[in-house]
């Protein structure tokens, strides 16, 4: 076998790279700092002449949400990306999307709220994003990814759960892993579906009738209540399958800890920095790292604060998944939070300072 | 006598389209949307192109648009049917692809999806109905709303000093160069019907042929947030709509 | 082995790129690289710097406490990263601009006077190659063809011919860094 082609390139570029390769079929967005290398990366490689990928600078977030939407609608593979402030302008459409049951991968390169904020990294995004954001009973299926790789790696499988689920996916990361450059081994060629795959596969989408005895109609009104509830507990036994089937994590020298980190992206980075710091000093201290925030793995986190004496949650924010970790672990040991806010990524030693306090 | 023995008497001289269905149409009595929705579902099936259309639908009155004529719809947020237009459109090049949309959804709350489409030259029609008022949330004040009119919102009339000028919509998408073809019709006599047929037939056929953005604006009326009858209506709008929003071709670069 | 190394300096110096060809030359022998620069609009004249980390083991984090070289390039990133440099650690500081040069004692302190170098011999365009070089000299972390290769893999082919010119400014730098 050949040996795979490493590059050394962004977070942001791998995000276009892999989207461009994952058969994806169209972007639409607007440029924000720190994520705007994907759009400049997808210009740059007119993928619209190779593999025949609709790339689409938008007037606003509003608008590309709303093109998500209408080609999400039709079965397309389609995305979209920005940072905080226009994930913000968004959430109406991915409410909608989540309404009318669509597919879609959403890109959020986290910076610091709130309101125009900073440009610099953050996590603060985090509720925003698991818990609801739009309006209305719906979730977000979220990768969180902590390198460069999973940049690449997380956007063929954001649409695969997001094609299973009908559902939009989050791809939740910062300016951090947006920012940086690491080796990547990017994802091979997959192709873009035909037309006659897309109505195979999505019997649902209004793509032209092409010969279907009734209309196919996209939308998530109903002014019906009786109806529209069970709309929504279609939606929510959709969200216990995906609960039950497709959390993911990562434990990283959980085996003898005696304490845990939670953390997730790139606080996970820095969690692992410090644990081996910690381990130096004869501290042990293993991460569980969530890779999807929802489903949460809340059952593994339960399962390993039985085994420690205290977990720390490192996240860049003011306490966000920290009310996750309490409900996994109940009030049976003590749940601390350590993070820096307004664009400061915390480094390893002050995580370190954090974690001595505790013990 | 039944339905079916009305339409067996062998002198059938006018039927409804078959793209219409039976659904029994939510508009109120002396709505011209039921006549906007027909002539659509005429024009389509008359291209032959009931099997390749998406067209896209507002929030607004005409929000169920979806539910009467049969081809694949989308329901979009309020505003912002062209950015799904735009990208259904570019993803599936060959189909047609239109909007269905009221004053406030266009020309308010979606005047930037609404101009950012028509000028990226997107080869798609814009059906605009201008009934001067929100109809669907009982018959506040629209962009469209004429000086002196009075809606929910503005009891005495709108006035320059409290609420500004009304938007004329389509003049604006005439100086746009993304722009193919700009009309300005109405649906309140049987010549203006007709009229307002061969404007949406030329649109869609130019969206087709890839001519770039057109807008069909029907000049309207809401005789419920208006608070008239039918006929009362089409005469005020006769009167006062159409000297402010003056009917015609404002723009045709795609007669060869 | 690993390499954790800070170039901090004003935008405009080449200091991010400077970052991500030790980055790419890193990758041209295998080992582990990160490249985190503080992004923004500071890259437009403000302060501008770039995390480099070189490992033959994966690295943990991108961000890190301290740094085993610091190189600074005016006097705010002096003042910023000098007491960032590990102890046994080095800071290599371009004396051009600089009033307070470094002060401390448990570290190595080398002087590279490559702004007026690159002035002198008309090398202003590649006056971060003078810069690695130092860093090269002292802490060879990589070979200088592997840097070549680096550059061959990130100039677009219409700019090879500019490969010998930056060769020249990596040996140049050896050349003129000085420990103080």
């Amino acid at each position: 076998m050949a040996e795979k082609e490493v590059s050394l390139i962004k977070g942001n570029e791998a995000i276009a790279l892999a989207a461009i390769r994952c058969g994806c079929d169209g972007y639409f967005g607007y440029p924000i700092t720190p994520q705007s290398e994907v759009l400049e990366t997808l210009a740059a490689q007119k993928p619209w002449e190779t593999t025949g990928m609709v790339v689409l600078q938008a007037e606003s977030e509003l608008a590309s949400i709303n093109m998500v939407y209408g080609g999400a609608g039709t079965g397309k593979r389609v995305m979209t990306s920005s940072s905080s402030p226009g994930i913000s302008l968004m959430q109406e459409g991915m409410s909608y999307l989540a309404g009318a049951e669509l597919p879609c991968v959403v890109f959020n390169c986290m910076r610091g709220g709130p309101g125009l904020g900073t440009i610099q990294p953050s996590q603060s995004d985090y509720f925003q994003t698991v818990k609801g954001g739009g309006h209305g009973d719906y979730r977000l299926i979220t990768l969180a990814p902590s390198s460069v790789q999973e940049m690449a790696d997380f956007v063929d499988l954001a649409f695969e759960l997001a094609f299973r689920y009908r559902n939009p996916a989050m791809i939740l990361s910062d300016g951090v892993i947006g920012q940086m450059m690491e080796k990547v081994v990017l994802p091979g060629f997959k192709p873009r579906r035909t037309e006659e795959q897309i109505m195979k596969e999505c019997p649902w989408a209004a793509t032209g009738r092409m010969g279907r005895t009734h209309p196919n109609i996209i939308t998530s009104l109903e002014l019906q209540s009786e109806v529209m509830e069970q709309n929504n507990l279609r939606i929510q036994a959709k969200y216990k399958e995906c609960e039950e089937k497709e959390v993911r994590y990562e434990e990283y020298m959980c085996e003898d800890a005696d304490w845990l980190i939670v953390a997730f992206g790139s606080a996970a980075r820095i969690a692992k920095k410090t644990i081996q710091l910690a381990r130096g000093e004869g501290i042990k201290v293993g991460l569980l790292l969530p890779i999807t925030l929802w489903p949460f793995p809340t059952r593994q986190i339960e399962a390993l604060g039985r085994k420690v004496k205290g977990i720390l949650v490192l996240e860049f924010n003011a306490g966000q998944m920290i009310e996750d970790v309490k409900l996994a672990v109940g009030c049976s040991l003590p749940v601390e939070h350590y993070g820096r806010l307004g664009g400061i990524v915390p480094d390893p030693d002050e995580a370190l300072e954090a974690l001595k306090k505790m013990i | 006598m039944t339905r079916e023995e009305i339409i067996n008497t062998g002198e059938l001289v006018y039927k409804k389209p078959e793209l219409l269905n039976e659904t029994p149409m939510h508009y109120c009595p002396g709505c011209p949307h039921g006549t906007v929705h027909k002539l659509v579902a005429e024009v389509i099936d008359d291209m032959g192109m009931r099997d390749k259309t998406i067209a896209v639908s507002p929030v607004g009155c005409s929000v169920f648009a979806y539910r009467y004529i049969d081809v694949d719809w989308e329901e979009a947020a309020h505003g912002r049917a062209p950015a799904l237009a735009s990208a259904i459109k570019r993803l599936w090049p060959d189909r047609l692809v239109f909007t269905y949309q009221g004053d406030g959804d266009l020309a308010c709350i979606g005047t930037a999806e609404t101009i950012h489409a028509l000028n990226r030259k997107e080869n798609i029609t814009i059906i605009f109905i201008n009934n001067a008022i929100y109809g669907m949330t009982g018959g506040q004040m629209a962009p469209t709303t004429l000086l002196g009119q009075k809606t929910v919102t503005c009891p005495y009339g709108r006035e320059v000093a409290l609420h500004g000028y009304p938007l004329k919509i389509a003049d604006i998408a005439a100086i746009l160069p993304g722009t193919c073809y700009v009309t300005r019709q109405t649906v309140h006599t049987v010549p203006a019907i007709r009229k307002a047929k061969a404007a949406i037939r030329k649109a869609f056929e130019y969206s087709l042929q890839g001519k770039g953005s057109n807008l069909v604006e029907i000049v309207s009326t809401c005789n419920s947030g208006w608070k008239m009858s039918p006929e009362k209506s089409f005469k005020w709008m006769e009167e006062n709509m159409v000297p402010f929003y003056p009917l015609g071709d404002l723009k045709d670069t795609g007669k060869e | 082995m690993t390499n954790e190394i800070i170039i901090s300096g004003f935008g405009g110096q080449g200091v991010l790129s400077m970052g991500k060809i030790l980055a790419y030359s890193g990758l041209m022998e295998g080992k582990e690289v990160t490249w985190m620069p503080a992004y923004g609009p500071e890259q437009r004249g403000g302060t501008a710097n770039c995390t480099v980390i070189v490992a033959d083991e994966a690295i943990a984090s991108p961000v890190i406490s301290s740094y085993d070289v610091v190189i600074v390039l005016n006097q705010p990133s002096l003042d910023k990263f000098e007491p960032k440099v590990k102890k046994g650690g080095a800071i290599i500081y371009d004396s051009y601009g600089i009033i307070n040069p470094p002060t401390r004692k448990d570290i190595r302190i080398y002087k590279i006077d490559a702004m007026d170098t690159a002035a002198e011999l008309g090398m202003t365009k590649v006056f971060n190659m003078i810069v690695l070089g130092g860093l090269l000299k002292i802490c060879p972390m990589v070979s200088i063809d592997s840097v070549l290769k680096g550059l061959r893999k990130t100039l677009p082919e219409r700019h090879w011919d500019l490969i010998p010119k930056n060769e020249e400014a990596i040996r140049k730098g050896m050349e003129i860094i000085r420990p103080v």
